[in-house]
């Protein structure tokens, strides 16, 4: 019997930490129209990461891509900018950040994906390698 | 006389091809993931209209194969790859 119990709060405690620390990570991609000022495109981003913040969630890391020529025209647009954000955060946060992104008229696409963890480790490995030549990411 | 040299002669010299064996990159290399963020990485796996080439002639295997296809389409949802198009290299 207490061999039992022990087992049982075992168990307790292994769901309690996966609920508690094990939040899955994301990937969100945006891209916004390019009729956008930087102001504009920088209120943009942060009213999304408020999103993420506000549901629980933890930005883990955002990038910048700047403006960049489309592959195909969407929206009769061929520039769009771009821009990452890495987080953490509870299933139910993604809908909720994806119906954002629809109703936004400024965002003409995203992609939100969940990070497994070989996608983890590059997306560390290829932060580490940036941070350590910053001028070669630049040119 | 002539006849001792049973060797058969031809007029030009018969090309023996040597295949180069191919191989899967992913799995040589150790490469665990696929970034679908990097296109010209993954235009190694296009032909010229941006179709994904298959794997009788890339050398993937099937696992890698299966990721490399997932991240084009990625790409090419977020428009860093084209759907479609002429002439992409």
């Amino acid at each position: 019997m207490p061999l039992n119990q022990k087992v049982s709060t075992f168990a307790v405690d292994f769901l309690l930490t996966k609920f508690l620390f094990m939040l899955n990570q994301y990937e969100t991609v945006f891209i916004a129209t390019p009729v956008l000022s930087e102001s504009q495109m920088k209120e943009a981003v942060s009213k999304f990461k408020k999103v993420i913040t506000d549901n629980k969630g933890e930005i883990v890391y955002e990038e910048d891509w700047g403006l960049k020529k489309l592959a195909y025209p969407i929206q009769k647009k061929s520039t769009g900018f771009y821009h990452l954000i890495e987080f953490k955060a509870e299933p139910d946060t993604i809908a909720k950040v994806e119906t954002e992104f629809r109703r936004d008229e400024r965002i003409l696409r995203f992609l939100t994906m969940k990070m497994e963890k070989y996608a983890v480790v590059y997306a560390e490995k290829k932060r580490a390698r940036k941070a350590a030549e910053p001028k070669k990411e630049e040119a | 006389m002539a006849q001792d040299n049973s060797e058969i002669r031809y007029l030009t010299p018969p090309t023996v091809e040597v295949k180069k064996k191919k191989y899967c990159r992913f799995l040589k290399n150790r490469i665990k993931y696929i970034d679908y963020k990097d296109p010209e990485f993954l235009k190694k796996f296009l032909n010229e209209q941006g179709k994904i080439l298959p794997r009788r002639l890339t050398g993937t295997s099937l696992k890698y194969q299966r990721k490399v296809s997932v991240a084009i389409k990625r790409a090419r949802h977020l428009a860093l790859l084209p759907y479609v198009t002429d002439m992409l290299k």
